[in-house]
This record gives structure tokens, C-alpha cells and sequence, in this order.
């Protein structure tokens, strides 16, 4: 198989005084792979990223993006960054501002037009920064990660502040983004999206990698309980009895199954007939995923 | 270097756009022409002509301003950046640190050169309506002008200094106003103090005017007098300057600048955005 990984990152380890930083992260990240990168506030996301972009000197460990050391120009051309509620120079327009991007990333000043076009900022291009809204500074971001087709594009939290559609749209650019061939990683709170959005999750906690894979592999590993719920025509007493867990109301009971038995509970609910006017089936959430690998330390 | 032009060409336009360079072309305008106006009372009595007399109060007037100018343009620089995020983002382009510091330098000291050209210039056209200046008071109009192009150079280099140390703007607009306090009003008046107290000792006779040349800020005064016998009379640092070798303020000038920018490339490049 082709080597095809754009990020490449070894061992990668940088401590702050005290607490903070990271401790010997290894991931890569393939081409046109999209990987979320999860962790509470002060996990060590900014730090991983900030690293890999040669921002911040490491400890210890190697990072190769598109084959390049950290720091060299072939790697800083390769790499393309949206910090975490980036602004720009509010008296500059946003053709300027792309426009110096794009001369400093060596691409003519034409993609800077086209991007411009292709964020959806036309019509605002000549207006300046000052008045944009921050979707509209937010996609002026995105517009530069586009600049010069990198090879490894990192975002962080790219839609943090952002209303449903905004962070739609800004979506629809990373789709883009990784369709052309890019590697994204993106740093993110906001699960859900990622859940459809993402093609791998990596999760932090206090600096270590403690999850990196696919969503379903994730869910498999972690085993986390499906939640059953079954309501009675009348008094769910007898459903009580029988599957045990806990009643919701008068009518309707809740219980949970690990993933090898649900086929089987649910056989013995159908197999109840008219004493069991409904059912739903609540698979673990995201939410539920994240809380499991994020706090495994805290339970065990 | 066209990297440092663009870079220039961008941060020139945002001078122009927050009205840094109307605000600061207007201030030396308005300072030089009341200065003009006022001197063309006393030129009389100590038989120079008027743009003489001007030159030498405009001196005095550069040395506190220019600095306080280029320090204005000078602190948000990196610090301002830095708040923004932007900086953490065009350090991942592959632009050197020294390339960022010379197109913002390069800007900045366009924007200082036009304010000081045209603040002072209109001065002296002035004083030539008002039918005082000759060649030789022309020639120290150009002198002062080419004096405090370079004053600046180096107070925008210490701004820089200032704004890659700062964690915010904040601190950085602190610093600034410190690094002017400092340099500019208690340097003179410590060494004024230290000459008092020698009271004409080997402190004022051979150390002196030495560290009165190594501030640029004084380096002006001196680059600006020894222009003419007219000056050092008008402006009373005859002594100091008879004391130094030829072309000793004039180093000191070229030379802070340029010790500026390299402090400021070493703070820079420390600096973790």
C-alpha cells in the first residue's frame, strides 16, 4: 500500500511547568482523512497543535507533515492553520488580507480572488474586516487554509460561536477541503457534528491519547450499554418485573442491554405481543462515548 | 523582499486607515508652525534669521516627539498581532520573523518620514514666506528632517523591542510610555543633575558629552547644532559638541536603529506566539 499519511507525529511530548501540555501523542493523519481531535478544555489539543505547526518547541518526540521536519519551509508550505477565534487587522479588507496570505504562501493572488468567491465572501471582499460578522471572519479563515492546496490543514474549533447554519456552511468547506485531498484535523467541542463529519476521532485526556479510531470501532471497544424502553398499555408493573431497570412513569420502563444481548432482549419484547404497546431502542450517544474515554481514569 | 513589500505595503495602508499618519503629520505641523510663528518675535535680537531660530526650537520639539510618534506606530505591532491570533497564524507561513519585522519597519518609517517631512516642511515654508531663511538655515531645516527620520528608526525599533516582550497591548502601550519616560525626559534630567553636581569636573568636561551622544534622543540635539555657528549659538550646546570628534552624533543615530531592529529580531524570535 501507498504511503499516503500527511501527518506523521511520533512520540510527540511537551510539559509546561506544573500541569498542561502533552505526552507521547502518536497519530498520522492520511490524505483526505478528516480526524476530530476531542478533549476537555486544557487537554492538550491547542498544545498538540501548536506543536505539529512548529509554534511551540517539543520536549521530545519527531513530527514529519507531507514527509518534512517541523520548521523547515517545505513543511510550513505543506501545512495550512486556523486558530482558535482568529481576527484579523479590522481596517484591512478581505481581499487584502487574503491577498497578503496568498503572497505569503507563494500562490498568485488570482486563487485569493477565487477563494474569496468560493467562501461565499464575494460581495463583502472590498468591505473591511471591521464590519464583517463572525461567520463571515470565520469563513475568511477557512479561505486561507485553502490557500495553495496543503497537505495538512489543522483547525481549531473552527465553529465555536458560530449559529447552525454558519457552522453548516464552514462544514461544507472542510468537506471540500478533504475532498481536494487534504488531511484535516479539526479540534472541536461540539460533537455532534463531528459524529457525521469525521472519519476518525481521536480523543485527549490530560495530554495523552487514550482513543483514535473510527466512531464504530470506538463504540465496539467501549461496549457501552443500549438503553431499551418499553411502555404497557396499562400498569407496566409486569414489564418491571420482568426486565428489571428503571420506571419512568406508570406505563413505560427503561432498561439497558450490552451490545451482545440486545438481539436477544428484544426477541423476549416482541415476543410479549399486546403487552407491549411501544418500544424504543437509545443507542449510547456521542456525548456518552466521549464521557466514557475522557473519564476512564477518574473510575477505574 | 518583495515578501517585506507586501508586508509593508499592507501595514502602510492600515497607518493610513486608523489616521496614524493624519494624527501624526497634523501634530508636528501645528507644534513646528507655532514654533515658527513664535521665534519670528525673538530672531531679531540675535541677528539669525527666522528659520534659524526655528530649526533650533523644532529640535527641541523633535527629540520629545518624533519618539513619542514612532513609538505610537511601533507598540501594537507584535503584541497587537499577537491578541488577535493572527500572529500564531502567520508564523505557520513560510515568512521569517526577520521578514515580519522589516515590512512592518519598512511601513512604519515611510509613515514617520511623510510626517516628519511634511510636518516640519511646512514650517519652513513658512518661515521662507515670511522672508527669513537662507541656504545654510535650509540646509538645517534638511538636517533636522533627516536627523529625526532617523530619531524615529531607532524609538520604532525600541517599540518593536517593547511589543515582543508584552503579553497584551495593554502592557505593551506601558512599556512604550516607560521606554519614553526613560530615554527621553529622565536621561536629561539625571545627566543635568550629574553636570550640576561636577559642577565642571572631568564628569562634565569628558564623559558627558559622550553619554549625551550615546541616547539618540541627544544624539539629535547634537547631529542638529553642529550644522552651524548660527545653531550652536540659538540652541547653547556649542560646548558639548566641541568636545566630540566629528560625526560622533551621527553614528549614534545610524547606529540605534539598527541595534533596535536586532534586539528586536532577538525578542522576536523568543517569543512563543
Amino acid at each position: 500500500m501507498v504511503d499516503r499519511s500527511v501527518l506523521e507525529v511520533a512520540n510527540l511530548t511537551r510539559r509546561f511547568k506544573g500541569d498542561g501540555g502533552v505526552s507521547d501523542v502518536s497519530l498520522t493523519v492520511q490524505a483526505g482523512e478528516r480526524v476530530a481531535l476531542l478533549g476537555h478544555n486544557g487537554a492538550g489539543k491547542s498544545t498538540l497543535m501548536k506543536g505539529i505547526l512548529g509554534l511551540l518547541p517539543i520536549d521530545r518526540g519527531r513530527v514529519l507533515i507531507a514527509g518534512h521536519a517541523i520548521g523547515s519551509a517545505a513543511a510550513r508550505a505543506a501545512v495550512a492553520y486556523l486558530p482558535e477565534a482568529v481576527a484579523f487587522h479590522p481596517a484591512l479588507t478581505g481581499r487584502e488580507q487574503l491577498r497578503l496570505f496568498a503572497k505569503l504562501a507563494r500562490v498568485h493572488r488570482k486563487e485569493a480572488d477565487d477563494l474569496l468567491d468560493h467562501v461565499g465572501l464575494g460581495h463583502a471582499a472590498d468591505r473591511r474586516i471591521g464590519t464583517y460578522s463572525k461567520g463571515m471572519r470565520q469563513r475568511l479563515g477557512m479561505a486561507q487554509v485553502f490557500l495553495g492546496k496543503p497537505a495538512l490543514a489543522l483547525l481549531d474549533e473552527p465553529t465555536s460561536g458560530l449559529d447552525p447554519i454558519a457552522r453548516h456552511d464552514l462544514y461544507t468547506l472542510i468537506d471540500g477541503l478533504a475532498a481536494q485531498g487534504t488531511g484535516v484535523m479539526i479540534a472541536s467541542h461540539a460533537l455532534t457534528e463531528i459524529e457525521a463529519r469525521t472519519d476518525r476521532i481521536a480523543i485527549l485526556r490530560r495530554g495523552a491519547l487514550v482513543a483514535d479510531a473510527p466512531l464504530p470501532t470506538l463504540f465496539a471497544r467501549a461496549g457501552l450499554p443500549i438503553r431499551i424502553r418499553v411502555e404497557a398499555p396499562g400498569d407496566a408493573g409486569a414489564l418491571f418485573a420482568r426486565f428489571g431497570g428503571q420506571r419512568i412513569n406508570g406505563a413505560r420502563v427503561e432498561f439497558a442491554v450490552t451490545p451482545d444481548k440486545k438481539m436477544a432482549r428484544l426477541a423476549e419484547v416482541t415476543a410479549l405481543g399486546a403487552e407491549v404497546a411501544d418500544m424504543e431502542i437509545i443507542p449510547p450517544s456521542l456525548e456518552d462515548l466521549y464521557r466514557h474515554y475522557s473519564q476512564q481514569e477518574s473510575s477505574a | 523582499m518583495s515578501m517585506i513589500l507586501a508586508i509593508a505595503g499592507v501595514e502602510f495602508r492600515i497607518l493610513r486607515r486608523n489616521r496614524w499618519l493624519v494624527i501624526a503629520t497634523a501634530l508636528l505641523a501645528v507644534f513646528a508652525l507655532a514654533l515658527t510663528l513664535a521665534g519670528a518675535t525673538t530672531s531679531g535680537a540675535l541677528g539669525v534669521d527666522l528659520l534659524t531660530v526655528s530649526v533650533a526650537s523644532m529640535t527641541t520639539l523633535a527629540v520629545y516627539l518624533v519618539p513619542l510618534v514612532a513609538l505610537l506606530m511601533s507598540f501594537e505591532a507584535i503584541a497587537g498581532d499577537a491578541e488577535r491570533g493572527s500572529l500564531a497564524l502567520v508564523l505557520t507561513y513560510p515568512v521569517s520573523r526577520g521578514t515580519l519585522l522589516l515590512g512592518k519597519f519598512s511601513a512604519h518609517l515611510a509613515g514617520l518620514a511623510i510626517a516628519v517631512v511634511m510636518g516640519f516642511g511646512v514650517a519652513g515654508v513658512l518661515a521662507f514666506a515670511l522672508g527669513g531663511a537662507g541656504v545654510d538655515s535650509g540646509l538645517a531645516l534638511v538636517r533636522l528632517m533627516a536627523g529625526s527620520v532617523l530619531l524615529g528608526a531607532a524609538f520604532l525599533a525600541f517599540g518593536y523591542v517593547v511589543s515582543s516582550f508584552s503579553r497584551s497591548v495593554a502592557a505593551a502601550a506601558g512599556g512604550a510610555g516607560f521606554v519614553w519616560l526613560i530615554l527621553v525626559v529622565l536621561y536629561d534630567l539625571v545627566l543635568l543633575a550629574l553636570v550640576v553636581w561636577d559642577n565642571g569636573g572631568t564628569f562634565s568636561r569628558q564623559v558627558f558629552p559622550w553619554v549625551l551622544a550615546a541616547n539618540p534622543a541627544d544624539a539629535l540635539r547634537l547631529f542638529s547644532v553642529t550644522a552651524s555657528a548660527d545653531q550652536a549659538l540659538v540652541s547653547g550646546m556649542g560646548s558639548a559638541v566641541a568636545a566630540l570628534p566629528q560625526g560622533a552624533a551621527l553614528v549614534s543615530l545610524f547606529a540605534w536603529p539598527l541595534v533596535g531592529l536586532m534586539l528586536a529580531r532577538l525578542v522576536f524570535g523568543r517569543r512563543v506566539p
